[in-house]
């Protein structure tokens, strides 16, 4: 298909997370899953399995007492669009259900749960272990699926699943700005679950080709970097941290080496 | 027309040819694989109208306003509500799982009446009416003869119209014995009971102190109202504020500070005399506070002076003299520094040695009442209710002791001491009924067995539980409450905010089970217990009695859901210069000052035990939701098995390495535990987090771990009566 976008109007929806004043007190995992009907199971600590769209991981510095630091690490799907910006997301290259796609409209990777029958490919291809199978169908304690939303497909055993950047909440927006004669959205009108609940006000989203939005002048800080950039996955998360040992664990850098 | 093999042949080739060139076999493939994904197990939630519904959290003392979406008439997501005072549009881990909680297992859905052994889990269903007569006549008989101060009450807090219902109820019935949950919040009580003259609580003008010196305190992990902390040390990140922990754990809170100084558990006191030594000693504080001329003033700085120097700290605390030199200066000389203390979440209480120490920091610094600093809280003020009869009875069994001790003899300045409350009954203190409302003491309070046994001591417990929760599950009548998200409520938010907001919790759901309001059921006990009690409750229902008391002010919080109004929230303390004393009155202030002899044998117990408070493990009434507890790491928690904090030091010396089984013992128990290597914990502590280990609530919850509480016990502070137990003696052995 050919693209007749006009580049200057195409959005880039994504993520600057301050590590700094990130707490690792893990609600933006659960407004996420509270808002996407992420399911949950009788034991969680296997971690290989447990569905976290946002999971937060800490970090070490790795030094001995009392020299010792913590950081954490809010991670949600990076909506790769893969070398050069042309759509080429690890994932979406390698699915054969075209399950997973990447809009050049917003710059979201979707995933089509109805389409995915399971291969696991994309699982394998991307680097950020951002996707997860359901190896089970889920089950909610009775009365519990009252609380279920609409707006978020409940998904079954077999397929994969991963954050949407709660696109949803796009489309509503959307479908509002239409309603009322408007094409475009302002930066309040459309944020995700996490960046909302978040009580340190850790994430900021947005448009990262918006000059107007904030995160547009958040990416380009000094202590902004973004997870295995050399692997030229170009994510469209951008983590901000003033701790170089941080920042050096974005990536596998040699000992001798400089970030 | 003749058909042979050939035309068979070809006709079935040439068919199967045209189908698969047909759109019918990928049309079955693809109907077939979106059928496997239509079971009709897999729910298709109901789409309806989208409303919001402003309200307010109940599930920890934070108080934050949340605003609830609904699809129809279901709850579907709880958020933060944008401009609240307290938490402005941000939500914890736990608010976020509250619909969890509504339409969870573990919910009581109708009165119930115990029928097997106590804990058995068999019971079986009353009306509300057979319940409330039960319990009316259970109280009727106890007042005739004369043991109306027997009855007894925990509650989780004691502000708000609620509790304040239930305090009125023993008032007037004739028991004093009205507790609540321990809590820093004691402590304060007590220091500012004696250092400024009144019962006050302390709140905290965070937002616009230049430095914070954290005494152990989890700022970001639970302390005061969570959401409110987390805000403002987002804010000290922005404005370049300097935080300096103070901690023998690398905590998340020590972990974001600019500075993290480790410290032997325990001796957080000593180092805060240190500094006051420093302060005083280069005459750093602000005279115009202190009053240097003020009797309490000259006793504190002898006392420093003389046995509080840097040499003799960096003895006690294990911090470098330097460094407590340096630290001085920089609090000192900071426009508006403060000083907290509260290990954790604030759950725990303190010793009163420990408070004053942290007080005399902040009086020096002068900051007391003032921007940036201190505030001593009143109770909300608005509940004010018409005076009520007492007939004989009623007066002889309000004036006789508490169970607790609280407000008599030496324990005259605390308003409770619920940590005094299983040893008491174990003692021998009768307690023939006791109701337990919003709070969880057979699982939070420390030394589980010792609480079991005066449970077993109580012929009667009431539950006011809206869930099935470990103290529920040991009581012989559960009341079942509306859940928050049910129910009006006024919720005072005055956990360290320096001024105070009361929000309104309001249905977002009508009832989902055959549930109570507990202020409807409190007032009709009232009611069936008869006059003078009666007398005292004219209200018609609960949210009569709301409303009333509120006033004028109930249609403001209708229609913003809060009230920060000063005349509503708070009265005014006064706290003029010189009105501090340094050194509380206290005849011998060495009694203060010493060390915490944490109970069992250095020899057998060669490590300290630690409890420590995550904000990913909710300890307090409401245990950790399914959403919450998946968020647990698998270094804290992994299957069933909870995992403690060693230092790899500590590891090799007693032959254990990562992930391997130990046997932890202390003197009050024992339990296999996991090991977790943290090079961030000081060698000879074992951590473990509090709020797993439950017995009761559902699967996704019941059984996992631990619960510290069993391993733990109580360490009366000689001066003040509080719980100065910060962990216990234990030893780690090779399973």
């Amino acid at each position: 298909m050919k693209e007749e976008q006009n580049h200057e109007k195409a959005k880039q929806f994504g993520m600057v997370i301050d590590l700094d004043k990130c707490t690792g007190c893990g609600a933006c995992m659960v407004a996420c899953m509270a808002e996407n009907n992420v399911p949950f199971k009788e034991d969680e600590s296997k971690k290989l399995d447990s569905i976290t769209w946002l999971r937060v991981y800490k970090l070490t510095n790795g030094k001995p007492f009392p020299d010792t630091e913590i950081c954490y690490l809010p991670r949600p799907c990076q909506h790769c669009g893969g070398k050069g910006n042309h759509g080429h997301s690890p994932c979406v290259s390698v699915c054969p259900a075209t399950a997973t796609d990447y809009s050049k409209e917003t710059g979201i990777v979707s995933q089509i749960y109805t389409r995915c029958f399971g291969c696991r490919y994309c699982m394998a291809a991307c680097p950020y272990h951002a996707r997860y199978f359901n190896w089970w169908d889920p089950v909610w304690p009775d009365g519990m699926e009252k609380y279920l939303s609409p707006n978020v497909s409940v998904r079954m055993r077999g397929i994969v699943e991963k954050c949407s950047f709660c696109f949803h909440r796009y489309q509503i927006a959307m479908d509002k700005a239409y309603y009322e004669g408007r094409g475009e959205l302002e930066e309040n009108e459309y944020q995700t679950a996490c960046t909302q609940a978040c009580p340190a006000n850790a994430i900021t989203f947005g448009d990262l080709n918006n000059s107007g939005h904030a995160v547009h002048e958040l990416k380009k800080d000094k202590n902004a970097f973004r997870l295995l950039e050399r692997l030229q996955t170009n994510p469209k998360v951008y983590y901000i941290s003033s701790r170089e040992w941080v920042r050096r664990a974005g990536d596998n850098y040699l000992k001798t080496e400089k970030k | 027309m003749k058909i042979d093999r050939r035309c068979f042949l070809s006709l079935g080739i040439g068919g199967a040819a045209g189908i698969a060139l047909s759109p019918l076999p990928w049309k079955l493939a693809d109907d077939s694989a979106i059928w496997t994904q239509m079971w009709p197990w897999t729910p298709v939630p109901a789409d309806g109208e989208v409303t919001y519904v402003k309200s307010a959290c109940t599930l920890c003392p934070g108080g934050c306003g949340i605003s609830v979406r609904k699809v129809g008439n279901r709850a579907v997501k709880i958020e933060g509500v944008e401009g609240h005072p307290v938490n402005d549009g941000g939500i914890c881990p736990l608010g976020l799982s509250g619909l969890q909680l509504l339409y969870g297992p573990t919910r009581v859905k109708t009165p119930l009446k115990r029928a097997g052994e106590r804990g058995e889990g068999k019971w079986i269903k009353i009306s509300w009416e057979e319940a409330i007569a039960e319990v009316a006549k259970k109280l009727g008989d106890l007042r005739e003869k004369g043991e109306s101060n027997s009855v007894a009450c925990i509650s989780g807090s004691d502000k708000g119209t609620v509790p304040s219902l239930f305090k009125r109820f023993l008032s007037v019935y004739g028991s004093p014995n009205f507790m609540r949950m321990p809590s820093i919040q004691d402590s304060y009580e007590i220091a500012n009971s004696i250092s400024l003259g009144f019962i006050a609580q302390s709140g905290f003008d965070l937002e616009h102190a230049d430095f914070i010196l954290s005494f152990g305190s989890g700022l970001i992990e639970g302390w005061g109202s969570p959401v409110r902390m987390i805000r403002a040390n987002s804010s000290w990140r922005k404005a370049g504020i300097k935080v300096v922990q103070v901690e023998s754990r690398l905590s998340n809170s020590a972990a974001k500070s600019d500075k993290w100084i480790p410290i032997n558990p325990g001796t957080e006191y000593a180092l805060a005399l240190g500094l006051a030594h420093v302060i005083i000693r280069e005459s750093l504080y602000r005279n115009d506070f202190v009053h240097a001329g003020a009797l309490g003033f000259i006793r504190f700085r002898d006392l420093v002076l003389s046995n509080y120097s840097p040499d003799s700290v960096e003895k006690i605390t294990g911090i470098k003299k330097e460094t407590i030199e340096a630290l001085a200066v920089d609090f000192a000389r900071s426009g508006r520094p403060v000083a907290i203390c509260g290990r954790g979440h604030g759950k725990a209480q303190s010793s009163l040695g420990e408070l004053l120490a942290v007080q005399a920091l902040n009086a020096l610094a002068g900051n007391i009442g003032k921007e940036g600093g201190v505030f001593a809280v009143n109770d909300p003020a608005y509940i004010a209710w018409p005076a009520y009869q007492v007939d004989e009875a009623g007066a002889a069994g309000i004036k006789k002791e508490r169970i607790d001790g609280a407000g008599n003899g030496k324990y005259g300045l605390a308003k409770s001491l619920t940590n005094r409350f299983a040893g008491a009954v174990n003692s021998g203190l009768p307690v023939s009924l006791l109701f337990v409302l919003e709070s969880n003491p057979v699982y939070s309070l420390p030394d589980t067995k010792a609480v079991k046994d005066a449970f077993k001591k109580i012929p009667f417990i009431v539950s006011f539980s809206s869930f099935m929760d470990d103290t529920a599950l040991n009581s012989d009548l559960i009341l079942p409450n509306h859940v928050y998200l049910e129910r009006y409520e006024d919720v005072p938010a005055t956990a360290g905010l320096s001024k105070p907001v009361v929000s309104l919790a309001r249905p977002v759901v009508s009832p989902q089970f055959n549930t109570k309001h507990a202020g409807d059921v409190i007032i009709l006990i009232a009611k069936e217990v008869g006059s003078p009690v009666s007398d005292a409750f004219p209200w018609d229902d609960y949210q009569a009695c709301l409303e009333g008391t509120a006033g004028d002010k109930w249609k403001m919080l209708n229609e913003e859901g809060f009230s920060s109004d000063p005349a509503f929230t708070a009265q005014a303390v006064n706290t003029s210069p010189g009105k501090f004393d340094l050194s509380g009155g206290v005849a011998d202030l060495s009694i203060l000052f010493t060390p915490v002899n944490l109970e069992g044998d250095p020899k057998a117990y060669p490590l300290l035990l630690l409890p420590y408070d995550s904000f990913r493990i909710a300890n307090g009434y409401i245990g950790d939701p399914p959403f919450v507890i998946k968020t647990v790491e698998d270094t804290v928690l992994k299957g069933k098995d909870i995992l403690v904090e060693i230092n790899p030091a500590t590891a090799s010396a007693n032959g254990l390495s990562a992930g391997s089984y130990a046997i932890l013992k202390t003197p009050k128990g024992s339990a296999r535990v996991k090991i977790n290597l943290f090079d961030g914990i000081m060698p000879g502590l074992v951590a473990m987090p509090r709020g797993l280990g439950h017995t009761a609530y559902d699967n996704y919850l019941a059984g996992k771990g631990i619960n510290v509480n069993e391993l733990i016990g109580t360490l009366e502070d000689p001066a003040s009566g509080l719980d100065a137990a910060w962990g216990i003696r234990a030893n780690l052995i090779k399973a």
